[in-house]
């Protein structure tokens, strides 16, 4: 069973949004909100700086607290991949899951649900990549199988540096960011 | 020096958490409230009496009604998709105290129901029958220790419930602490005892439910100590949340309104009650009213604004 998960390397990535803009048009992301963003980080003191440019969204966590804090069951780990996904019709708009989660994934669809990332899973289940890492310029975002270990993304991980956001908030996130 | 900057923006999300406002905080008071209540009408029903004397116990179940009415009117307010809410009641999330609350709440409904039905004297059912002898019924020994057990173990799962439900949300170090359920669960006794001895028809009554309060007050400040050494001694992201209430945007509000008006003062003036220096008052109960809600404002709003630092 595949277990889907992200490397986006953080020396290619050059903050374009290509991968913002993919996501609301692939998705239809209602104006005003987004399900992935590029954040910038900006570390150490003059003149030792250090900017490090990551793309963000759901990270598809291990241990998902939207999904255990969730009333209905709408927030789910699909079989397929180990996704973490919303049953919209399920959904109470309760916002228990935005509360939950560390990252800020979450936010409230303007038709009352909670929505975020799905890692595309209408076009993974078709065989293709996520809307965002199809169209990165950069080719800094690889997904796959973190099962598998001679997928791409697993090659990745083994090999280089890496880290995951918020680590010590508990979560496990899937999203690794290449250092 | 961590500078960050970020392309999000989405409503209720950035620049910091806000997904709850008035409601929840409301909800949560009125839960508290309603569950104190139904704990010391319990303990009360339990208490020899003689026949015919009134007690504040008749009484107390119609308010529970009223209020729990009112919370939940506050929390469905809440919800962004509310015409799905029925969806909480298809299912039992083991793992999410939101959907154990709801649940409990619908055990709070019968429970305060039945202790309702059963302090109508005889004669206003005399136009249904049937509902007056299972009234009369309701009234007998058996029943009344029966619903006394339920009033009691219902309320105090409510109560506690309502400090769960925050502290289960780990990504806000502020309310991830295990102190949370029962000094709500305090809070709502308070709150129940307050608004009890204010309405007791009998002097001793009324003054043994102020020494109840003011031993909860006492215990309720007992918990937040705890709640916030637990915070302070836990690690650094933890000790910064609670930084909000010890230095932060969130200090004043929490130490006049919650602590010194809503604790220290009744608590004081509560004690000079009982000992016979003073007349009894209203302005103690509704202090502790009032520090009560204002508990839940500020750990609703203050845990909302506290995050895990690391980049």
């Amino acid at each position: 069973m595949a277990r889907f998960g992200m490397v986006i390397d953080t020396k290619k990535c050059v903050g374009c949004m290509d991968c913002v803009v993919a996501c609301k048009t692939e998705n239809d992301v209602p104006d005003g909100h987004c399900r992935d963003w590029i954040s910038q980080r900006l570390q150490g003191e003059m003149p030792d700086l250090r900017l490090t440019i990551t793309s963000e969204r759901c990270n598809h966590c291990e241990s998902p607290p939207c999904v255990t804090c969730c009333p209905t069951g709408a927030s789910h780990v699909q079989d397929f991949g180990k996704v973490v996904l919303v049953d919209h019709d399920k959904c109470i708009g309760c916002k228990a899951c935005l509360a939950a989660c560390p990252y800020g994934a979450r936010f409230i669809h303007p038709d009352g649900y909670a929505d975020k990332c799905t890692f595309c899973m209408h076009r993974v289940e078709r065989g293709l990549a996520p809307a965002c890492v199809d169209v990165c310029p950069t080719r800094c975002m690889h997904f796959g199988d973190l099962d598998d270990p001679e997928s791409e993304v697993s090659r990745l991980i083994a090999t280089r540096r890496h880290f995951v956001l918020k680590p010590d908030a508990g979560t496990r996130p899937r999203i690794f960011y290449l250092e | 020096m961590i500078e960050l900057l970020t392309t999000r923006h989405n409503p209720l999300v950035d620049p910091t958490l806000h997904v709850w406002e008035w409601q929840i905080p409301v909800y949560l008071f009125l839960g508290g409230w309603v569950a104190g209540s139904m704990v010391l009408t319990g303990y009360l029903q339990r208490q020899a009496r003689a026949p015919g004397q009134p007690s504040v116990s008749d009484r107390l179940p119609w308010i529970g009604l009223v209020l729990i009415s009112l919370g939940m009117g506050a929390l469905f307010l809440d919800l962004e998709h509310k015409l799905y809410v029925w969806r909480m009641y298809l299912t039992l999330q083991p793992l999410s105290p939101m959907s154990w609350g709801g649940w409990i709440l619908l055990l709070v409904y019968p429970v305060l129901a039945l202790g309702a039905l059963a302090t109508l004297a005889d004669g206003w059912l005399d136009r249904w029958p049937a509902l007056a002898a299972f009234a009369r019924q309701l009234k007998s020994h058996t029943a009344t220790r029966w619903l006394s057990l339920a009033n009691i173990v219902v309320g105090i799962a409510l109560g506690i419930y309502t400090g769960i439900l925050l502290s289960s949300l780990g990504a806000r170090p502020l309310w991830a602490s295990a102190v949370l359920g029962p000094l709500f669960l305090v809070s709502g006794l308070s709150a129940g005892a307050a608004f009890a001895h204010v309405i007791a028809p009998g002097h001793d009554e009324q003054e043994q439910l102020i020494r109840f309060d003011n031993l909860f007050l006492m215990t309720e400040l007992g918990l937040i100590a705890l709640f916030l050494i637990g915070h302070l001694t836990v690690g650094a992201v933890h000790a910064q949340s609670a930084q909000l209430l010890l230095g932060g945007p969130f200090t004043a509000v929490f130490w006049v309104l919650v602590v010194g008006l809503g604790i220290l003062l009744p608590l004081a003036i509560q004690s000079l009650m009982v000992a016979g220096r003073i007349p009894h008052t209203v302005i103690a109960p509704l202090l502790v009213l009032l520090g009560g809600l204002a508990l839940r404002f500020v750990i609703v709003y203050a845990g909302q604004y506290s995050e895990w630092i690391s980049p």
